[in-house]
């Protein structure tokens, strides 16, 4: 079956107030050309589910979010991502912050269709404090161990940003992490993957080995051929992330002027085609 | 003046924090704990098992600095599921910063101020809850002070002795903070309420400094030892192979 979309098709499916799971890590192999088509859209009022980077602080920094759900939000080489942290000390977002660990257990019982995953982290910290409607469980067995019950982080819809994939939705992983987008796509109703280059079936394997296929065509409804899909986080081996770029990005914190005309350059276009074109002429 | 910086022996300090660990993943966070972690893994704990902050466990050891050094040897995949899965597990040894912490060991790397509108938002609350309550923890400080070293931190990201002892033996049973170095000095939690007992002074650090310098009060045995300092061995260590720019100095306070 073809799945092809493009990412004004994609963003054709969500809609206002949906929960969005978004794969990749801190700045690391992020879905941005669909984060891009969500900016340009009206949507708003979203919750992002994610291991954040600056698919968090565009968002934020544009207005699409009530609510962020996050162990972290990084631009790994620029420890604090500078939109979030605005978003987060203007009060204009609610923050669900989790340890890391938690964020994985409450998309995996999603995934699984359980209600909830046992786990030992949380006790004891402020996670607990800061929300009170995570409980904790006893352990039936004669050990009686009082452990968190995460809840499960279902997800209305999943945008992930692999290598390379199929028309069909088999997505493929070349650099070093699979980070977590299995378990975003399978914790979501809708899933959605970008890639840097549709290929036959038959040349999934002429780059990597049969275990770079994370993801299968049951975890996608859609695929969205975007070369330069993840600019200007990282995308091994591709290419790195665009360091420059994401400095220019995060100057533009809390300096409206600039904030306004990286706007204007980057994101108040009319596809990603013309934002690839925009970075290229720059 | 003696014949080695103050940064070597925090390097030194921060090595030790791994002696008898074997073999675990030890997991430096920042410049001065992944050269300590370095050297004890070229020194005294062999059996270390160190990453490259990315993807691999590295089997050579290599210097500080992306750019140097030869191609290293990997031995091992993790990715951060795996990380994850070794957290939990146990086997892991995390060396941690802290924005704040107190008394108990207490961390703070979230944020200053209320959580619902915090002053300052930090990293948040990152693996720091999970390390705590299943491996050994121990934390880096290189600016001791008044604003880190606080009575009580604003969020409790990393747990500390008394909220450990509050959750009952069975929850706490992995909860372990080794050490914390500063740059001034070491410590732990050796006392009979777990609170925080300076175990070593700097060479060339007064106890009043650190009283000082300590926003709660801290237990001080008398006489106070002085932190042992770099052998010959290990400061060519050091500087000839594991930090020839000397990267991690620049992380200290003096």
């Amino acid at each position: 079956m073809d799945k092809r979309l493009t990412e004004e098709q994609v963003v054709a499916e969500l809609r206002d107030g949906m929960t969005l799971g978004i794969g990749g890590w801190g700045s690391r192999r992020k879905p941005m050309s669909l984060v891009r088509a969500i900016v340009r859209s009206p949507l708003r009022d979203l919750t992002i589910v994610s291991y954040g980077g600056p698919d968090v602080g565009l968002l934020c920094a544009t207005g699409k979010v009530r609510k962020v759900v996050y162990g972290f939000v990084s631009l790994d080489s620029i420890p604090l991502e500078p939109h979030f942290r605005i978003a987060r000390q203007e009060g204009a977002v609610e923050a669900w912050e989790l340890d890391e660990g938690m964020l994985q257990w409450g998309l995996y019982a999603a995934a699984i269709r359980l209600p909830f995953l046992p786990t030992r982290a949380g006790l004891g910290s402020d996670v607990m404090r800061i929300h009170p409607e995570l409980e904790l469980v006893k352990s039936p067995y004669p050990d009686g161990e009082m452990l968190v019950a995460m809840p499960a982080l279902r997800l209305d819809a999943a945008l992930i940003h692999m290598n390379r994939a199929d028309s069909s939705g088999n997505g493929q992983f070349l650099g070093p992490d699979p980070f977590f987008d299995d378990l975003f796509c399978m914790a979501a109703e809708r899933r959605f993957m970008s890639c840097e280059r549709i290929v036959s079936t038959e040349d999934l394997l002429a780059e990597g080995t049969v275990h770079t296929l994370k993801i299968n065509r049951m975890m996608v409804d859609g695929v969205v051929e975007a070369p330069g899909g993840a600019h200007f986080t990282e995308c091994p081996p591709d290419y790195g992330r665009d360091e420059a770029f994401q400095k220019d990005y995060a100057a533009t914190a809390g300096d409206p002027e600039a904030w306004s005309a990286f706007r204007s350059r980057y994101l108040d276009l009319g596809s990603e085609r013309e934002y690839q074109e925009a970075v290229r002429g720059g | 003046m003696s014949d080695f910086t103050r940064a070597e022996v925090c390097a030194v300090a921060i090595a030790e924090l791994f002696r008898g660990d074997g073999e675990l993943l030890a997991s430096p966070i920042g410049n001065l704990p992944m050269l300590g972690a370095r050297l004890a893994k070229l020194t005294f704990e062999p059996g270390l098992l160190l990453s490259d902050g990315v993807a691999f466990l590295l089997a050579s050891v290599p210097p500080l600095g992306a750019a140097r050094g030869a191609k290293p040897i990997i031995e091992g995949w993790l990715p951060y599921r795996t990380v994850f899965d070794v957290v939990w597990s146990g086997r892991r040894h995390v060396v941690m910063g802290a924005t704040q912490i107190d008394r108990f060991g207490n961390q703070n790397i979230a944020c200053i101020g209320p959580f619902e509108k915090p002053r300052a938002q930090l990293l948040g609350m990152r693996g720091a809850p999970g390390n705590t309550v299943n491996h050994p923890t121990s934390y880096w400080i290189p600016n001791h002070g008044k604003r880190v070293f606080v009575e009580a931190v604003d969020l409790v990201c990393g747990v500390g002795y008394d909220r450990a002892a509050a959750l009952g033996e069975t929850a706490s049973r992995f909860h372990e903070i080794r050490r914390v170095v500063s740059n001034l000095g070491v410590f732990d939690f050796g006392t009979p309420d777990h609170s925080m007992r300076l175990v070593s002074l700097h060479p060339g650090v007064s106890v009043e400094d650190v009283i000082e310098l300590t926003g709660f009060e801290l237990r001080v045995p008398d006489p106070v030892p002085e932190t042992r300092a770099p052998s010959a061995e290990e400061l060519r260590i050091l500087r000839e192979v594991l930090d020839p720019d000397g990267i991690a100095a620049r992380e200290v306070s003096a």
